[in-house]
């Protein structure tokens, strides 16, 4: 455990927008945050001004010009207070959803991933996947935010604020990606005990990039090759799995749980919980409350060399 | 000591009426805070209305009108006897106001057994939906503030057939719960008006 | 009868009962104030250990000290204490035991009241450390949002808990809400009008008031997912047509002036300590008094502000944000009037001075950052953040808790007829005032930098360890300076050097008469004729003579001119308060598993209540 992590290998911050509307609200930051430091200085310096200086005389005097500068100081607040006011709503406009064409993703928040489908007119052209979204650089895209649990939050800091997913009260937020990155994001609601465990990544790429990977996403799963991967395949279909679990092209139809179909292409198991490494992976089947205790995955009974093979199938669903 | 000016208090009254006494603001803070209620309460009525399309819900049938009116009708008669007992605490006549209060509890009682009918023609229950669950919620609470209103209209009326009958402080407290049966009377009016009318006219 | 025959008289009418029961028959506004206060600091410590187990998890990633089932318990009793058990009712408490004194009366509004709002204070508390320790403490934040909460999603009594907790609070607090109104109203001293009010009476009267209002809404709602968990009904359940929203705005009308409530008596006490500790009246007191009732009217019109990430209409949300953003006018002007009042008077740096400007220095920062989360677009990205617990921490440690430590300070000799420690107190001053901004100023930048609220962990590949850190190690200082600053209380109280009856030199009443004050407060009820009664030849000052020294008289004044109107007798000790709380605090504990609780309970303190107010003998007087 490293104790004074200098590095953050994770784009999670508001302060360096990666999208046009947290550019937005990151360039009002800086006009509220220099607004203020100002108004704190300046207010600082007349109180430590007013607790040194020599005084003379009665000092319950009320002079008149003391009546005229706390006149100035209020009125001056209101005025700033007004500017800021009117900065605020034109960044809001700014901001503000509006129509577009813009590539649509249902996200269904659950307890504790996200559940992502790209939506699309042909149900075989659906993307179905979980807690990653791909998206391309300059295009918009509009999530719609569902959720059929408890209340969950949608933030990813470095393109957008973030929306609450409110069952009962479906949402919507448009996402623009200025330049391409990995970024990532948090549910920023507390959604009961492993609210902490509750990430997403947006991987914004460049326009052709997209194309590509989601001609790849749409197609079913790839046929195990190998011996151990075709042995894994039949585990998986004997065990619990595809009673929560899908994967596209075999008969596992489970829609409980996250799509598996290119499990392989994403980078963490469990919203974050764990890399997606085989040793982590073979760790979340076996035991997944170990990593995310009150998790809804089930610990699964397997034998080594199946969980072995297991292991290899799904490392192929690329 | 001896050179400070006094004000000498010994030949002022050891009670008064109305808001010269702290019973009267207390009573007052009290209504502020069931008014407080019954605002939210109404406003969560209205704030659940505005999600559906017809209200009450399809398949609810709407609450009968006729044990609410009677209540409404029993309610404003009640305030003549209440207005004599208060008049009466405030003139120390304590034989107008045993028989006054007897009779006042008795309307009190009569709305209290068709609160009980009302409730049995709601016609939905508390837990078919929202609408059921606000409408008995709003209701209930209504029921609860006048029962512990009535109970306690009781007790102060044995209290003035008892040998504590005279002490002024007594009259005050006669004063002060009919004070309050105007809120509990006034505070009626909206409530059968968003309960037994809303639906019938939004 | 002369001046010592009245003092023994007056001594015994007043006198509190000895022996092994008195302790729950005992109405006095001091003792009750006195203990009142002990709870609530009590409840302070629990909340700040918590506090600093949170601390300790945070401090590494992936730490796992507490798990994440038990931090979630922890977090919300740590709002739960802070915001139920301790901000409100450590305000109430100051002012139960205070404001007679401020006042020059004998006694607080309805002291068989006052009692009975002070054991269900105590009880709440105990009940639900006591689901703590046994692993069932409520764990849905202390603003418990459906369908969290909901009975799909929070199976057991945790929730339940947390509904009935806040029953008792809150039934606590509006009781001693009624009592603070009237007393102020009805019970100045002859002669205090309207516009002589001291601004710390003013705070308390402008408190009171928003309790009223503001409290039967957080009541509402937790009546209502009572219910929607025990009888099945749907209020929030949107499968049946209930609103999930419905709950965050009732929560929340009754959560934002809920902040207020809790630091307006705050600005209070900074008023009485500036005025002494400058040597001269607060400047501006009609701005200031305009300030405090801007404030609370205002402050009833901002709840949506903490819903902006729910996708409200933009209309809304902008009159909110303008809202938000113009409460801070009146505040501000109270900051430049207190500036005004130190510019132009004769600063003396003891500690409740010191508490005071460290309350200016803090509270302007959370105040400032209050302005920026007020903006919806900026809101967007702080919302549910680190950023917001500094900025809350700013202001309610910077509003009330500062001003609170001076207030305790500057009060004490009045309550125990010594003084603190000065030295102790300078060195809790800067203790408190450093460890605070370490621990809480990181935390904006890690709300910027993508650390969202109430988590149990997180990822070492964040970077935000290094500012987890520092911010523990500030909560450590900041342990460190409560603990010298309530040793330093705990030992003058026996130890501390005495204090006669006005050490600070101060202007109002409570400090005209012994330290402590005896058990009738005043022998002879002052008479006020200017806005610092004691700076303006008190000798001089006329006295009320004529009440009763053996009946528990009291003089009831005019609402404005506080002229003389009439006497009222109030009760010697009795038990039905403490007996009437017992059953309340049964049935609401009851109530956590079934609705009947209710019926059997309400009937049972329908006897109770009835042999409180039955009058006792009319020889011996004592009826409201």
């Amino acid at each position: 455990m490293t104790f004074f992590a200098h590095l953050a290998f994770v784009h999670q911050s508001a302060l360096d927008p990666a999208g046009e509307h947290a550019r937005a609200i990151a360039r009002l930051w800086d006009v509220f945050l220099g607004i203020t430091t100002v108004i704190y200085v300046l207010v600082m310096i007349a109180l430590v001004v007013g607790l040194l200086r020599k005084r003379e005389g009665d000092a319950s005097r009320n002079p008149r010009s003391t009546y005229v500068i706390v006149s100035i100081a209020g009125g001056l607040t209101v005025v700033i207070l007004f500017g800021l006011l009117i900065a605020s709503i034109f960044t809001g406009r700014a901001i503000a959803e509006r129509p577009k064409n813009a590539i649509g993703i249902t996200l269904r928040g659950k307890q504790w991933w996200w559940q992502v489908e790209y939506e699309a007119a042909h149900p075989s052209n659906r993307i179905l996947s979980a807690n990653e979204l791909t998206i391309p650089v300059g295009v918009p895209v509009t999530l719609h935010l569902h959720s059929s649990d408890v209340i969950h939050s949608f933030w990813v800091p470095g393109l957008h604020g973030k929306r609450d997913l409110i069952p009962g009260h479906d949402g919507s937020i448009t996402l623009l990606a200025e330049k391409p990155g990995v970024y990532r994001g948090q549910c920023a609601e507390f959604c009961g005990v492993q609210h902490a465990k509750m990430a997403l990544w947006v991987n914004a790429v460049s326009p052709s990039d997209y194309a590509r990977w989601a001609d790849a996403e749409r197609t079913p799963a790839r046929a195990p090759q190998t011996e151990a991967e075709i042995a894994g395949q039949q585990v998986f279909l004997r065990a619990p799995c595809p009673l929560c679990h899908a994967i596209r092209g075999t008969d596992a139809s489970g829609s409980t749980a996250p799509d598996l179909t290119h499990l392989a292409t994403r980078r963490s198991l469990g919203a974050g919980a764990l890399p997606n490494t085989r040793e982590a992976l073979g760790g979340w089947i076996v035991d997944a409350q170990r990593a995310k205790p009150g998790c809804q995955m089930p610990s699964i009974n397997l034998r080594p060399d199946e969980l072995s093979a297991l292991v290899d199938y799904l490392g192929s669903l690329r | 000591m001896s050179a400070r000016a006094t004000i000498d208090v010994s030949e002022l009254p050891a009670h008064a009426f109305g808001n010269r006494s702290i019973m009267w603001w207390a009573t007052v803070g009290v209504i502020a805070i069931e008014a407080a209620v019954f605002a939210a309460t109404i406003a969560t009525y209205f704030y659940l209305q505005g999600n559906e399309k017809s209200w009450p819900p399809a398949d609810t049938p709407l609450p009968d009108l006729l044990w609410p009116s009677i209540n409404v009708l029993i309610l404003l008669v009640s305030l003549v006897p209440n207005q004599i007992v208060k008049s009466a605490a405030e003139h120390h006549n304590l034989r107008t106001i045993r028989i006054g209060m007897i009779v006042a509890d008795l309307f009190a009682v009569a709305f209290v057994v068709v609160r009980a009918l009302e409730f049995r023609h709601l016609n939905v229950s508390w837990d078919s939906n929202a609408y059921g669950s606000i409408t008995w919620t709003l209701l209930g609470f209504h029921t609860f503030h006048l029962v512990t209103d009535l109970a306690d209209s009781i007790v102060l009326t044995v209290l003035m057939f008892s040998r504590h009958a005279h002490e002024g402080k007594r009259f005050v407290d006669v004063a002060e719960n009919s004070f309050y049966w105007y809120f509990v009377v006034i505070s009626w009016i909206p409530i059968y008006g968003v309960l037994y009318w809303a639906p019938r006219l939004l | 009868m002369n001046e010592l025959e009245e003092r023994a008289l007056l001594e015994k009418t007043w006198a509190n009962e000895s022996g092994p029961f008195a302790w729950f028959r005992q109405v006095d506004h001091r003792s009750i104030g006195r203990r009142f206060l002990f709870t609530a600091f009590v409840w302070f410590a629990c909340g700040g250990v918590l506090a600093a187990l949170m601390r300790i998890q945070l401090a590494r990633p992936n730490n796992a000290f507490l798990s994440a089932d038990r931090y979630d318990q922890i977090f919300t009793l740590h709002g739960i204490t802070m915001m139920f058990l301790f901000g409100v009712p450590v305000m109430e408490a100051l002012a139960v035991y205070v404001l007679p004194l401020m006042l020059g009366t004998r006694a607080l509004a309805f002291p068989r009241a006052n009692a009975y709002a002070y054991y269900l204070f105590l009880f709440a508390g105990i009940m639900v450390y006591t689901a703590l320790l046994l692993g069932m403490a409520p764990d849905t934040g202390w603003f418990s949002y459906v369908p969290l909460a909901s009975p799909m999603f929070g199976p057991g009594k945790r929730v339940d808990i947390w509904a009935e907790l806040v029953n008792f609070t809150e039934i606590s607090a509006l009781v001693v809400a009624i009592e603070v109104v009237v007393t102020i109203l009805k019970q100045r001293a002859p002669g205090m009008s309207i516009h002589r009010m001291p601004l710390y009476v003013w705070s308390m009267l402008v408190t009171a008031m928003m309790i009223l209002f503001a409290m039967p809404s957080v009541m509402v709602a937790s009546n209502f997912i009572g219910l929607d968990r025990l009888v099945g009904t749907h209020l929030f359940n949107p499968a049946e047509g209930g609103d999930v929203l419905l709950w965050q705005h009732l929560f929340w009308f009754f959560g934002h002036p809920e902040v207020y409530i809790i630091f307006i008596p705050g600005l209070g006490i900074v008023s009485s300590i500036t005025a002494v500790f400058c040597r001269r009246p607060v400047f501006g007191y009609t701005a200031m008094v305009l300030s405090l009732v801007a404030t609370a009217f205002m402050g009833f019109g901002l709840w949506v502000h903490h819903m902006f990430a729910t996708g409200l209409p933009q209309s809304g949300e902008s009159f909110f944000t303008a809202a938000s953003m113009m409460i801070a006018i009146p505040s501000g002007v109270q900051i430049f009037c207190w500036i005004a009042t130190i510019w132009l008077g004769r600063p003396s740096y003891r500690p409740p001075f010191l508490f005071v400007l460290g309350f200016l220095a803090i509270f302007v920062i959370g105040g400032l950052t209050g302005v920026m989360v007020a903006s919806v677009p900026l809101d967007l990205q702080l919302h549910d953040t680190f950023f917001v617990v500094a900025h809350f921490h700013y202001v309610l440690i910077g509003g009330a808790v500062f001003p609170l430590l001076g207030g305790i300070f500057y009060w004490f000799p009045k309550m125990t007829g010594r003084l603190m420690n000065e030295r102790l107190g300078h060195l809790s001053f800067w203790l408190t005032f450093v460890g605070f901004n370490l621990t809480f100023f990181p935390m904006h930048k890690l709300g910027l930098a993508g650390m969202p609220r109430r988590v149990y962990t997180y990822l070492p590949e964040t970077g935000w360890t290094t500012l987890n850190v520092l911010s523990t190690i500030g909560a450590g200082i900041l342990s460190l300076g409560m603990l010298v600053y309530f040793g330093n209380a705990l030992w003058s109280m026996r130890r501390g050097r005495a204090a006669g009856s006005n050490p600070w030199d101060a202007d109002t009443l409570e400090w005209s008469t012994s330290s402590p004050p005896p058990v009738y407060n005043f022998q002879h009820l002052p008479v006020v004729t200017s806005r610092e009664p004691l700076w303006h030849e008190p000798d001089q000052a006329p006295i009320v003579t004529g009440l009763a020294p053996d009946k528990r008289e009291v003089l009831i004044t005019r609402v404005l001119d506080a002229a003389p109107d009439h006497r009222y007798t109030y009760p010697h000790p009795t038990v039905w308060p403490f007996a009437s709380a017992v059953i309340t605090g049964m049935m609401l504990v009851a109530g956590l598993f079934t609705p009947w609780a209710f019926a059997i309970g309400m009937a049972l303190l329908a006897i109770f209540l009835t042999g409180w107010f039955w009058p006792s003998n009319p020889k011996k007087e004592g009826d409201a």
